[in-house]
């Protein structure tokens, strides 16, 4: 008789599992071990409560879903959640406290090599790494919120740190005090929109070797060091917002080795230098916002074929600066608000060019002490002669058409 | 007691005067004008910047020793009389002072208190006030040094120029000179020398912080920008009203009228 119920359980489970099931886990259950035993097309549904928990390896497409914002305390051992399966949707967890190594990049949840998985809704405590995927196609990132609490650039991680991926959406995410908000290396074709990275210690967003990336309605603000994008072709930025980076090596958008790319409707403001460029080529930054910061634009002397066009420049300190007494970048109809210029055709465009590098921008170029001297009556006088008959300043970097108007 | 009663009437006399009442209303109208054509305080304060720092010490050191000359008499008919040489002194140096300060606040604190000031116009106007007081110190110095107007005069615009103009073309060419040595320590010595420069940093490290944040501009920075800094500048812009007034006090003593 027993040796009949036991074959009945085993055909009703395996009866069951050729159509997914659901699995309950409870506080005081283990999500590893429910984790280990189910199968491919189940859903691993989490219940509220509190789980000691590390290593969790999902290698077969399930969903875990937890249900009213499960705890997972990785009480500081190793990786929390590790994905090695396609199709894998991870949603609506806490999960806090990794493990942290010198040697290895413990995540709170980590994707390796799989495609079609979805990390949305999470909220992660004070972990090494967030979210890292390494080697995926095709997965999506939302919802989620990182914080943690970085001291120093050596003992912290990324908040979403993507490596050798392409295809991946990474939509309305918010991080904060981590080392970098989101990290892209070797990323293509990616998209990056609506997040929120403020107050990581260095960067708010970091990318090299990514191209064909999009970047779009993303805030930036307080990040140690900006944002730093290099060694990358065919980006687009659209629309982001880059904010109140302050300090000595702190940059709205630090452009390095950047080629064929597109910088759009962005506003920077408030920040020590705007946007620093060096290396660029072929870059278009056209309609963006330049406001209240130290230096709007920081173009480097290496820097060719770039256009500059239709972009606002207001209240900024300095306008335009460079090392180079040559220019092989195209400024035009730009707004700049100490253009004094006129327009007599009333056109919309003022009849005379406007210089946006100041001798004085130049001189602190080469001694930054006489920023000492800003707004004194002598470096009023040499700016103003310096306009009338350029000596010093690259003479062919001119806006011929400079907008009267703010430009929209 | 006596140097309170020499006060009023000094006071009294400048208050009234026609010269002090056209650089209040044209302070004034510089104000309101900047203000309304900007409707921005915080950047009719950077426009404002040069009118404290340029027309502020000039005024105050010209209409400074124009004004010592001209009551020389007075002072003279005073001395005949039992009252103490300093108190004298110390009357007309209060008395001029105060009443430029007063004409200062009415023409450019009055506008930016309408338009509703934030901090670095409150800094404007301390500045601007203490600037005055260093200034008519200096023009009483230049004042009891020369016995002739003319060149109590010309030695008053000649300290104006090099404090306003010339110091800082000499900072520059020093900071080009020695451009590769380390002159962030230097820099806080040096703007001590200078209180129109002390001032306008004062000013505008309430302003442009961000520019100033480059690497040196951080030195700059962590140092006025803390209470520390402020105490600073504002100890040395005292002491740059105190010490020409002292020098002026010890001529004014064994001077024969």
């Amino acid at each position: 008789m027993k040796r009949i119920y036991y074959i009945l359980i085993i055909l009703a489970i395996a009866n069951i599992n050729i159509c997914s099931k659901d699995i309950i886990v409870r506080p005081g259950g283990s999500i590893k071990s429910v984790v280990e035993s189910s199968e491919a097309g189940d859903r691993v549904i989490v219940k509220e409560g509190f789980y000691k928990e590390y290593e969790i390896v999902i290698n077969k497409s399930i969903e875990l879903i937890g249900e009213g914002n499960p705890t997972i305390d990785g009480i500081s051992k190793g990786e929390i959640i590790v994905i090695r399966a396609d199709s894998v949707t991870v949603k609506g967890f806490y999960v806090n406290n990794s493990g942290f190594s010198g040697m290895r990049d413990y995540a709170a949840i980590r994707v390796e090599n799989s495609r079609y998985c979805t990390i949305s809704a999470n909220k992660l405590v004070n972990n090494y790494f967030g979210i890292y995927l390494a080697g995926c196609n095709d997965c999506t990132v939302i919802y989620n919120e990182a914080m943690s609490n970085a001291i120093s650039e050596s003992s912290s991680g990324n908040g979403i740190h993507l490596w050798k991926c392409s295809n991946i959406s990474i939509l309305n995410n918010t991080i904060t005090g981590h080392r970098d908000g989101i990290y892209f290396e070797f990323v293509t074709s990616s998209l990056v929109q609506n997040n929120s990275t403020f107050r990581n210690i260095r960067y708010g967003l970091h990318f090299m070797f990514s191209n064909g990336c999009d970047y779009e309605n993303n805030v930036f603000t307080e990040n140690g060091a900006g944002v730093a994008v290099m060694y990358t072709k065919n980006v687009k930025m659209i629309n982001n917002r880059f904010e109140n980076n302050w300090g000595a090596n702190s940059y709205g958008l630090l452009l390095k080795d950047i080629s064929d790319s597109f910088i759009y409707r962005n506003t920077f403001a408030g920040n020590t230098a705007g946007v620093y460029s060096e290396g660029v080529t072929r870059l278009n930054i056209v309609n963006n916002n330049f406001t209240a910061n130290g230096y709007a634009l920081k173009i480097l002397g290496n820097c060719t074929d770039d256009t500059i066009k239709n972009n606002n420049f207001a209240g900024n300190t300095f306008d335009v600066t460079t090392n180079s007494s040559r220019n092989s970048n195209f400024f035009a109809g730009n707004y700049w608000d100490k253009y004094k210029g006129y327009d007599l055709d009333k056109d919309g465009t003022g009849d005379v060019s406007y210089r946006p590098v100041n001798l004085f921008s130049k001189i602190v170029e080469e001694t930054p002490e006489s920023v000492f001297l800003l707004r004194s009556f002598i470096v009023d006088l040499l700016d103003a002669a310096e306009k009338v008959v350029p000596v010093f300043i690259p003479e062919t970097l001119i806006d011929d058409e400079p907008s009267m108007e703010r430009v929209d | 007691m006596t140097t309170l009663k020499i006060l009023k009437y000094v006071l009294y006399d400048v208050l009234r005067s026609k010269m002090i009442i056209i650089y209040t209303v044209l302070l004034f109208l510089i104000t309101f004008g900047i203000i309304y054509t900007g409707r921005d305080v915080s950047k009719a304060v950077i426009s404002l910047l040069n009118v404290v720092l340029l027309v502020v010490p000039l005024i105050s050191i010209i209409f400074g020793t124009i004004h010592f000359y001209n009551s020389k008499e007075f002072m003279e008919m005073l001395l005949a009389m039992p009252v103490k040489r300093k108190s004298i002194f110390w009357a007309e140096y209060a008395g001029l002072s105060i009443a430029l300060s007063l004409g200062f606040i009415a023409g450019v604190g009055l506008p930016l208190l309408i338009y509703g000031g934030d901090l670095s116009s409150l800094y404007l106007i301390i500045a601007g006030v203490l600037l005055t007081f260093i200034f008519i110190s200096l023009a009483f110095l230049a004042s009891v040094l020369n016995k002739d107007k003319a060149k109590g005069i010309g030695m008053a615009l000649v300290i104006w120029f090099y404090m306003a103009v010339i110091f800082d073309a000499l900072v520059l060419l020093f900071y080009y000179m020695f451009s590769s040595y380390p002159l962030q320590k230097a820099t806080i010595v040096i703007s001590a020398l200078n209180p129109v420069d002390l001032a306008r940093i004062l000013i505008l490290l309430k302003l442009d912080i961000s520019a100033l944040m480059g690497y040196t501009g951080a030195t700059l920075h962590n140092f006025f920008g803390s209470a520390f800094g402020v105490m600073f500048a504002l100890g040395f812009l005292m002491i740059w009203a105190a010490g020409p007034t002292m020098l002026a006090l010890r001529v004014f003593n064994r001077k024969n009228f």
